[in-house]
């Protein structure tokens, strides 16, 4: 598979190792905030191919894991109403709100469809004129144009029975909350490759320049993720700090102006709640005003929402990357993927997932 | 939801006003929408995520970096022979 084979050659991930060992002189703390990436380190065990003086931790970087409880509750809440289609991507299927998931509301009845694209939901808003159509809207900047665009045309179309629930969050505010917690011991991080395909670099400038780190967009193969690590090694070991994009094929300086553009158009920046976490202000997408009659959390009155999280869920500690996800004492044991406490465990990108699928330490 | 998967353009076409494609992902097609990639062409590679094309990939940049990993790789395998003839 060209792109992915040619960043998987042992030879060259040896050869990078072998750099990374002769580089480092001292422990460093890097953080990933991405949860693609955290995924592919934990399956190609990259971070016990490293130095052991290299902590390699996972951010919340998983967007399905950091969507508060009370969306969970709402999302579900407005998929049980008669007379609705609610569409999602296939890993939130199971991520357990304070009472349910989806697939029992599912199994109450309620038409439940999982979609690989926001444009999937669309056609289903055209072929059921009749239904309501919500689309859980979830993602980093990676997903928002997707969404955006989807937005965009159903305005454009007058789909009037298509709505959007909006959980979008963004990288660097929360690389900013991370970094200014009093118990932050991160020292440098790997950026989200596709979050900088669309964004750019710019925002993340300022952000090394405040707190003094390097900050590194990296790709999704091990030879991306361990030149990214490379060079943020190099980094830290020289006293340096600033922005070096370590994955050029996609990742320019400037972004995707459309995909900006379109964003701007149909978003606004706003305060958002992080689960585990809470508030990061201006770290979430809020669709505008003039986009009213496509916001599903507008549209539809849930009345009250309660959440109620689990008292052995620890998944705030995991996205905040100070518990791995063995160390928990529910995992493995109480949680798995088939009856997850928390998001982190079932979703395709959360952290606990991760361990479990590739036989982290469980058990032992 | 970071993860794109890489490529090759091989048909454009519209629908509902969109400018969608067709992309051969290691042999398996699937359809993105290409408005934010307006200017690729058949044949170019492309990174798709959630049913959108979002960069096309510099190949260019890419046989760069690689050639650069590919030399030191082929210095370190004839260190290696040397040092074995030794």
């Amino acid at each position: 598979m060209k792109y992915i084979d040619e960043y998987r050659n042992p030879d060259l991930v040896r050869l990078l190792l072998e750099q990374i060992d002769n580089a480092v002189s001292r422990p460093w703390t890097i953080m990933e905030i991405c949860g693609g990436q955290t995924h592919a380190i934990v399956r190609h065990g990259l971070d016990q191919l490293l130095p052991s003086s290299i902590r390699l931790v996972h951010g919340p970087g998983c967007p399905v894991c950091v969507t508060p409880l009370e969306m969970i509750d709402r999302a579900h809440t407005i998929a049980a109403m008669p007379g609705v289609i609610f569409t999602t991507f296939g890993d939130m299927l199971r991520v357990p709100g304070s009472h349910q998931d989806f697939f029992s509301v599912r199994s109450r009845g309620a038409d439940v469809r999982f979609v690989f694209s926001p444009l999937e939901a669309l056609q289903i808003a055209r072929d059921n004129p009749r239904h309501e159509v919500v689309f859980l809207a979830v993602g980093f900047e990676t997903t928002a144009p997707g969404n955006a665009m989807a937005i965009k045309q159903a305005a454009t179309e007058g789909l009037g029975n298509f709505s959007a629930l909006s959980s979008q969050v963004l990288v660097p505010p929360a690389m900013r909350a991370i970094l200014s917690s009093p118990d932050n011991l991160v020292q440098g991080f790997l950026a989200a490759g596709h979050v900088c395909t669309i964004t750019g670099l710019c925002d993340y400038f300022p952000v090394a320049e405040t707190y003094g780190v390097p900050i590194v967009p990296a790709g999704f193969e091990p030879v991306d993720l361990l030149n990214a690590v490379l060079k943020v090694v190099e980094m830290l070991e020289a006293g340096e700090t600033g922005v070096v994009n370590a994955y050029e094929r996609v990742v320019s300086r400037d972004g995707n102006a459309g995909a900006l553009r379109v964003m701007d158009d149909v978003f606004e920046i706003a305060d958002r709640t992080w689960r585990g976490i809470g508030v990061i202000a201006r770290s979430g997408l809020r669709i505008r005003e003039k986009y009213a009659a496509f916001d599903a959390e507008r549209k539809f009155d849930v009345g009250h929402i309660e959440p109620k999280e689990s008292s052995l869920c620890m998944s705030g500690d995991v996205l905040r990357g100070i518990l791995q996800p063995e160390a928990c004492p529910a995992f493995g044991k109480q949680c798995t993927p088939l009856s997850p406490l928390g998001a982190p465990m079932v979703s395709g990108e959360g952290a606990c997932a991760a361990y479990y699928r590739y036989q982290r330490a469980w058990g032992a | 939801m970071c993860l794109a998967i890489p490529g090759k353009l091989i048909a454009i076409s519209q629908e509902h006003g969109l400018k969608m494609g067709s992309v051969d992902i290691s042999g398996s097609v699937t359809r993105a929408c290409l408005e934010y990639v307006p200017d690729i062409q058949v044949g170019q590679y492309t990174i798709v995520h959630a049913g959108f094309a979002l960069k096309i990939i510099d190949e260019a940049e890419a046989a760069e970096s690689m050639q650069v990993w590919n030399e030191l790789l082929r210095a370190e395998a004839e260190e290696r022979s040397a040092r074995e003839r030794r």
